[in-house]
């Protein structure tokens, strides 16, 4: 049988996204221009008997998310730049209390209100520092409606396997666009569901690191009772200031991520093999980016594609081996430098890094990036 | 036989983090008490509160709690509850908690009348940070942030309550004891949004700043302002002058949000 095809917006193939996931409930709260989430989520949920909640706020929404993650369900937010930043409270308390929760967010103009309609890349930096403390961090960045399908999967998947807060960050254009997606057959897309404990009861600790870094996580309701608090815990959920459980709580709460970056970190290696200048793009901009590289290598200019899908963990590693055999990186992003800094950041020097900043609501052009090549001797 | 609150209290979590003379171990065992005359089986009941010193009794009781976010208790408690509606959902916490920062998440449970019961401790401060003004503070009170008297009138939370659409709203105090389980019961029976407000004190950190003498004082100051409602029917706006009713103050029925949500449901589930 013929796969079910469709042409789809962005958000509306997110929500898409989560359903075949397992997704069965949502808090939201208007935003543009996320919005289309939220609406087709109160339409679909109700009929595979999930829940969807219009709160009151957007702090609300997020520590709904968490409540009912709680019990077991596997949820999803979704929201834009200023919704983003009064949620990094209850995400904060998301990675600290490690409950699986999905935030998609598209990326508007910023910072506060800025362009509500405008597309931007700058929540990236918001996406791992914008909650207080020290915290992991996993955000992916897709740049096709097919991509928000496959990517809001994985999101979740990640989520519940590594029992931290994901979030999946569209820029507006990619959020906004409408393509034709395939949908995937159930089954086709892996899908991954939390650990649940293996030991009775009475027996159970939240956090009972002798099953590794990522503890099961129970369900309220399911027959055990257990303690949650956004404070420093102990294994079995109670607060503690003990000096050496919360260091060693701290740390594994972000080795659990870093330790396994290689799992989570994705990108796309487009003609880069032998390239001399690389483009490092994400989202939409590297659209403009893939035809620029197009146009360079008809010009006989050796220019290459490297498409972060993972942004947090970042790909240091892998940048960090290819800056060695290119003549220079151009980092294109609507917004003042962010993927820059960190691609500067990873290579120690070994290249020059060119970036193209824009952030003016307008998207970035190939012939931009095309310009900008000529710089790299 | 005394009644036995170890039942209900999670081994080896005790001596509580309140001071003495304070009253939210006595409301605790309120909660306790009535928690068994319903017979809540702990595995089915999730107590969640937000930050301050009331926030911190789910830790001391043996159910599933969830110890949430500053004046965050009754948005968590949403999804807990929506998610899982067979469950019994209380919240719990202070004033400061419940109507400053977590003011729109309250009034919004009260709107939606979903079916959860919020017991809110009101002991007129914020006790953890060292006694600044909170939004129950009385007029003209000391506290660590109004050294020459607070300028703020104070809400009346069970007006606010019901004014935002609670269907069953109670007072009490920590004085009367005796009365709090029936209370607690009655609100978590009540099929809706249920508010009991608990007044409630603070020696350590309003009671010195307000030259009560001692604990044993602002007790009887509880003893004396509380008028039964039944009592107050038969007392003249002289007579109630200073006084602060207790007891069932407001009980209607209302559709349910999850019960609302339920048909939501049906109606998707027909037209699929």
């Amino acid at each position: 049988m013929a796969k079910k095809v469709a042409l789809l917006q962005g958000n509306e193939a997110g929500a898409h996204g989560a359903l075949y996931a397992g997704c069965r409930f949502f808090a939201g709260y208007p935003i543009t221009p996320s919005t289309e989430v939220a609406e087709v989520m109160s339409a679909e949920l109700p009929k595979v008997g999930g829940r969807f909640i219009q709160m009151e706020d957007e702090i609300g929404a997020m520590a709904a998310v968490i409540g009912a993650s709680l019990t077991g369900a596997k949820v999803l937010t979704a929201t834009s730049g200023p919704g983003l930043s009064l949620k990094q409270e209850n995400i904060g308390y998301a990675c600290i209390s490690e409950v699986p929760a999905v935030i998609f967010n598209v990326m508007r103009g910023g910072p506060s209100t800025g362009m509500p309609t405008g597309p931007s890349q700058s929540d990236v930096m918001c996406a791992k520092w914008g909650t207080h403390g020290d915290h992991p961090a996993i955000c992916l960045v897709p740049a096709s409606v097919q991509e928000i399908f496959e990517e809001t999967v994985r999101a979740f998947n990640l989520a519940e396997k590594y029992r931290t807060p994901v979030m999946i960050m569209p820029d507006e254009i990619v959020a906004h666009m409408r393509e034709r997606i395939v949908f995937p057959e159930p089954g086709e897309l892996e899908v991954v569901d939390r650990t649940k404990p293996s030991v009775p009861p009475e027996q159970y600790k939240p956090y009972d690191t002798s099953f590794g870094d990522v503890p099961p996580l129970a369900a309220f309701g399911s027959g055990y009772k257990f303690h949650v608090t956004g404070l420093n815990k102990m294994q079995d959920g109670f607060p503690t200031t003990k000096a050496e459980v919360v260091q060693a709580e701290e740390e594994r709460q972000v080795r659990k991520v870093e330790a396994n970056r290689a799992d989570i970190m994705k990108w796309e290696e487009y003609l880069c093999d032998d390239a001399d200048v690389i483009v490092v793009a994400f989202g939409s901009t590297s659209r403009s980016a893939r035809f620029a590289v197009n146009e360079a290598r008809k010009n006989g200019i050796k220019a290459g594609l490297f498409r972060i899908i993972t942004f947090w963990p970042f790909p240091e590693e892998r940048l960090m081996e290819l800056s060695k055999k290119v003549k220079g990186f151009i980092t294109p992003e609507m917004n003042l430098g962010m993927c820059t800094g960190l691609v500067k950041g990873c290579i120690e020097g070994n290249a020059p890094v060119l970036g193209i900043f824009r952030v003016d609501g307008e998207p970035i052009n190939p012939g931009q990036i095309l310009d900008k090549m000529k710089e790299v001797k | 036989m005394a009644f036995d609150y170890d039942k209900y209290i999670r081994p080896g979590k005790l001596p509580h983090i309140w001071c003495p003379g304070c009253g939210h171990g006595i409301i605790m065992k309120g909660l306790i008490r009535a928690m068994d005359s319903l017979n809540l089986k702990k595995e089915e009941t999730a107590i969640v509160s937000g930050i301050g010193c009331a926030s911190r009794l789910p830790g001391y009781i043996d159910c599933c709690t969830l110890h949430t976010a500053h004046g965050r208790a009754a948005a968590f408690a949403t999804g807990v509850k929506m998610a899982k509606p067979e469950m019994t959902v209380i919240l719990c916490g202070g004033d400061g908690d419940g109507t400053a920062i977590g003011g729109n998440h309250f009034i919004h449970a009260c709107r939606r009348n979903i079916d959860m019961t919020y017991i809110i401790m009101n002991n007129y401060i914020y006790g953890m940070t060292g006694g600044q003004f909170s939004p129950c503070t009385t007029t003209g009170a000391k506290a660590s942030t109004t050294p020459y008297g607070n300028p703020d009138p104070g809400f009346d939370i069970a007006k606010l309550a019901i004014g935002a659409g609670a269907t069953f709203v109670a007072r009490g105090t920590a004085y009367h004891a005796a009365q709090l389980d029936k209370l607690i019961a009655e609100a978590i029976q009540h099929k809706g949004f249920s508010v009991v407000e608990i007044l409630d004190d603070c020696p350590t950190t309003y009671g010195r700043r307000n030259k009560y003498k001692s604990v044993v004082e602002m007790m009887n100051r509880l003893k004396e302002v509380a008028v039964p409602v039944k009592a107050a029917e038969k007392m003249t706006a002289e007579q109630l002058e200073g006084k602060i009713l207790t007891g069932v103050l407001h009980k209607v029925e209302k559709p349910e949000y999850c019960e609302e949500y339920a048909k939501v449901l049906q109606r998707a589930q027909a037209a699929k």
